[in-house]
């Protein structure tokens, strides 16, 4: 490509209190190529969008649009400049039509009126170029999500056409919705518009994008062409090989993984699916034994979880808890059969923040037992104390309140509330995430030691070696769908993992 | 190990929390007796006690009741506004029970006035509860229908007239005297120490709070939010109904047109200047006790300080503003900073700014 980029970042650089989000990235996006942002949670992919569109000012680098520095100071600004974005739930009105949503705040006017009858006709032009057959002056919300968010990037791409950016516009379509979207963005690919595109399915990437930067840890991991990318090493280098660090944080090698004792499965799952969020999958978890769950974010990790708790209804399939076929229509069917589930949102899913150490610490036990037979406050006491003293929460304090607490004290919190119901079978998603490496440590040989002592346990994390360090077995998923379980037996690598998820079948 | 220290800082935590709303109702009473120095005077008369502050418990009775039930509503995250219209029906079905009766004044009709009244309540308190827990309907739009349609059934009960009665034990509810006391507050007071207990020595409280505080995470720990949160406001109804058989009892009259009119939002207000927050959650019985008295000794210091009658409601809204910016943590360290300022040296006093306000 031999063209001028329409839009520039070099060497951009953005810090929030404790975190360096972007370190001296660059980036380039040229005029009709669509062009993926690449990265795990984390890698800065959010940031830099913010940045581009002026939510968050940059500290440091410059951004050249269309061959000019320019200073981007908010999203209104952005705007004019000519960078639009579509974000992954719809920013519109589904109450106004799609004429309104599409001129809202500059409607075409005659003498100080809304000129009704020239919106509805700008807007069906619109509408048309795009080859999509909708009334527009029908109500937004009488149209799917897909065409939701057609409109939007209609209504993005009539406000300012040289740049779009499309956050996650996938994540709630089906497969034909895909389809239609893509198409919509090839015909603006063709008519000189650059896109910007993110997305967590490797597939739609490789179907739709011509270029892609990757991200980690916020710096520049590199820029590369699709065709010269495979899924392989695109995965390994949004991942990275950071095999070293934690392993001799936990006391040198790997834990020894000694087959579980006994072989019949506590729970096993029989092709259990829910539309929209996870495929139908199968998965048998014996007691003493640890489960891992890859996969990249968005792949259905947390998903396939839920159904397990009862969290989210499924749809399809069975399951059956010590061999008999068990119904789980609630959280509170699955406690009652011995499941704990450890949600990856602490603050929205788990913890009540108002509340203190001791009374988010009893609350599961609790419950459990119905508000006519309460635990002794001696008793509450009594639990607490153990658990701030087993896990070492931080401060040891029962009375003090779960939302003043850090993030890995937060955590242990939330493990010693399920630890005290005694749980059979534990799952735990993303225990680890955003805590800090010694309370990593601890969590994992907590685990390790629970497993041993005869608990089931599904462990969700997003770093490989975390999930192999434990695993007895590893389910990898992909695209919300079960691709592989694969042996933990010594020989399994992190490469053979990202090889699994990246190609979509056993390596 | 670090029990010792903890116990009695979460005491004076829980301490702190009640200080506001108590020290506010000790000011307005305080100002009374600056203008009535026989405030404080208890009478005994006839083996009743008389007093301006026995008269404040006493007309306090309802909202209390009222306010205990709107507490735990509020704790879920909720709101009940049909607690008004609940109070006029009960009034209304209790004294139409009585005055229908054979013999208005026998034990056994006033039982069966008060029966149908609590069942009746009950049902009430279902169709709310129904419609927010289960039908998921805002709290708010949910009991606004009964607001408006409970207040036309009261009518259509009391057919648009004012039902009077005379029935010697039914005048005990709301207007009779039990051990020199009103009868009004012995009930409301037995009601609010039920309540407490209730919460607090069950696992009631606790369970509330973490629905209110977190509906998600409640749901995931195998909390029952439904039924904790129908039961709620069937509860809620219940007090409305105590409180509309004490109101009319107190008049011997059913009026369906203005009994416990505007009361929700007297309600809304003493649970709020008790300390619970209207986003749900934690929520506290003391407070909402305080708060309702706050409320009544306000109206009755409009009347001893002589207010002229059309500044009332302009008044009482100055207080209760004045009373809200006092408990918010936010606007006091801002006074006490600007204190702090003004007179440079002098520790800011939180106690004498507050002061200063409400005399003002």
């Amino acid at each position: 490509m031999r063209q001028q980029p329409v839009l520039e970042v070099r060497g951009i650089r953005k810090e929030f209190p404790g975190v360096v989000a972007l370190d001296g990235v660059d980036f380039r996006l040229f005029p009709g190529e669509v062009h993926a942002l690449m990265g795990e949670n984390g890698a800065g992919k959010s940031t830099l969008i913010k940045v581009l569109t002026g939510v968050h000012p940059a500290d440091g680098g410059e951004v050249v649009l269309a061959g000019q520095r320019v200073r981007i100071a908010g999203p209104l600004q952005a705007q004019q400049a000519g960078i639009s974005t579509v974000y992954q739930e719809v920013n519109l009105c589904p109450n106004l039509s799609v004429a309104e949503n599409i001129f809202i705040g500059r409607e075409p006017r005659r003498l100080g009126l809304i000129d009704w009858a020239e919106m509805r006709r700008r807007a069906t032009e619109l509408v048309c170029t795009l080859e999509l057959d909708i009334d527009v002056s029908a109500p937004l919300d009488s149209y799917s999500i897909a065409v939701q968010q057609l409109v939007a990037i209609v209504r993005a791409v009539d406000v300012s056409a040289k740049v779009l950016i499309l956050d996650e516009p996938t994540s709630s379509l089906d497969r034909d919705e895909v389809r239609q979207l893509f198409t919509v963005m090839r015909r603006l690919r063709d008519q000189g518009v650059a896109i910007l595109f993110v997305s967590h399915f490797l597939d739609q990437i490789y179907e739709i994008c011509d270029r892609m930067t990757v991200l980690r840890n916020g710096r520049l991991e590199g820029e590369y062409l699709t065709s010269e990318l495979n899924q392989v090493e695109l995965v390994s280098r949004m991942i990275g090989s950071e095999l070293a660090g934690l392993d001799q944080l936990a006391g040198g090698k790997r834990r020894e993984r000694s087959a579980p004792a006994t072989d019949r499965a506590f729970l096993e799952a029989e092709g259990l699916a829910r539309q929209g969020s996870v495929e139908p999958y199968d998965l048998a978890i014996r007691s003493g034994e640890v489960v891992g769950l890859a996969g990249l974010l968005g792949s259905g990790r947390t998903e396939a979880a839920r159904l397990l708790f009862g969290a989210d209804h499924k749809d399809r399939g069975t399951v059956r808890i010590n061999g008999t076929e068990t119904d789980l229509r609630s959280p509170r069917d699955a406690i009652a059969h011995g499941i704990a589930f450890c949600s990856e949102n602490r603050k929205t899913e788990g913890l009540v923040g108002e509340l203190t150490v001791r009374e988010n610490i009893v609350l599961a036990l609790q419950a459990a037992r119905g508000w006519a037979r309460p635990l002794s406050r001696t008793a509450q006491d009594k639990l607490a104390l153990r658990w701030i003293g087993a896990l070492d929460i931080r401060p040891g304090n029962p009375e003090a309140l779960v939302r003043n607490l850090s993030g890995g004290n937060q955590q242990k919190v939330l493990l010693a509330r399920w630890l005290i119901t005694d749980p059979k079978l534990l799952i735990l998603d993303e225990p680890t995430r955003g805590i800090d490496v010694g309370a990593k440590a601890e969590i994992q040989k907590l685990v390790a030691d629970l497993a041993e002592k005869g608990m089931a346990v599904l462990f969700i994390s997003a770093e490989l070696e975390e999930v192999l360090r434990l695993s007895h077995r590893v389910g990898v998923l992909r695209d919300r769908r079960m691709v592989a379980q694969l042996r933990n037996d010594g020989e399994l690598t992190p490469e053979r993992v990202l090889a699994t998820i990246a190609s979509g079948a056993e390596q | 190990m670090t029990t010792a220290p903890t116990t009695p800082g979460a005491r004076a935590v829980t301490r702190y929390r009640l200080f506001w709303p108590a020290a506010v109702l000790a000011v307005l009473l305080l100002a009374n007796l600056a203008f009535t120095p026989d405030f404080f005077a208890v009478h005994l008369k006839d083996g009743h006690l008389y007093g301006s502050t026995i008269d404040i418990l006493h007309f306090g009775a309802p909202l209390i009741l009222v306010s205990l039930g709107m507490t735990l509503v509020i704790a879920t995250g909720g709101i009940d506004l049909s607690v008004g219209s609940t109070v006029a029906i009960a009034g209304a079905l209790a004294c139409l029970h009585i005055s229908e009766a054979a013999d208005p004044a026998s034990l056994g009709t006033v039982l069966g006035a008060v029966g149908i009244a609590l069942g009746t309540a009950v049902l009430l308190g279902l169709a709310n509860g129904v419609l927010v827990a289960r039908v998921g309907v805002q709290p708010i739009i949910a009991t606004l229908i009964l607001m408006v349609a409970g207040r036309g059934v009261a009518q259509l009960i009391t057919d648009g007239q004012i039902i009077t009665i005379t029935s010697e034990p039914y005048k005990l509810i709301g207007g009779g005297y039990w051990l020199a006391m009103p009868f009004a507050i012995l009930l409301s007071g037995l009601v609010a120490l039920l309540t407490a207990l209730l919460t607090r020595s069950t696992a009631l409280g606790l369970l509330l709070e973490s629905v209110g505080g977190n509906p998600v995470a409640s749901r995931l720990v195998g909390i029952r939010a439904m039924r904790l949160v129908g039961l709620v406001y069937v509860f809620s109804a219940l007090c409305a109904a105590l409180a509309g058989l004490m109101v009319s009892s107190n008049v011997s009259a059913a009026d369906g047109n203005n009994a416990g009119l505007w009361i929700e939002l007297d309600a809304i207000l003493a649970v709020v200047i008790g300390g619970t927050s209207l986003n749900g959650g934690r929520f506290s019985i003391g407070g909402t006790v305080l708060g309702a008295l706050i409320i009544q000794t306000l109206s009755t210091t409009v009347y001893t300080i002589g207010i002229p009658p059309e500044t009332t409601l302009v008044f009482k809204a100055f207080v209760v503003i004045t009373v809200c910016l006092i408990q918010s943590p936010n606007f006091r360290a801002k006074l006490a900073r600007r204190g702090a300022g003004r007179r440079a040296g002098v520790r800011p006093s939180p106690a004498t700014t507050t002061n200063r306000e409400v005399g003002a």
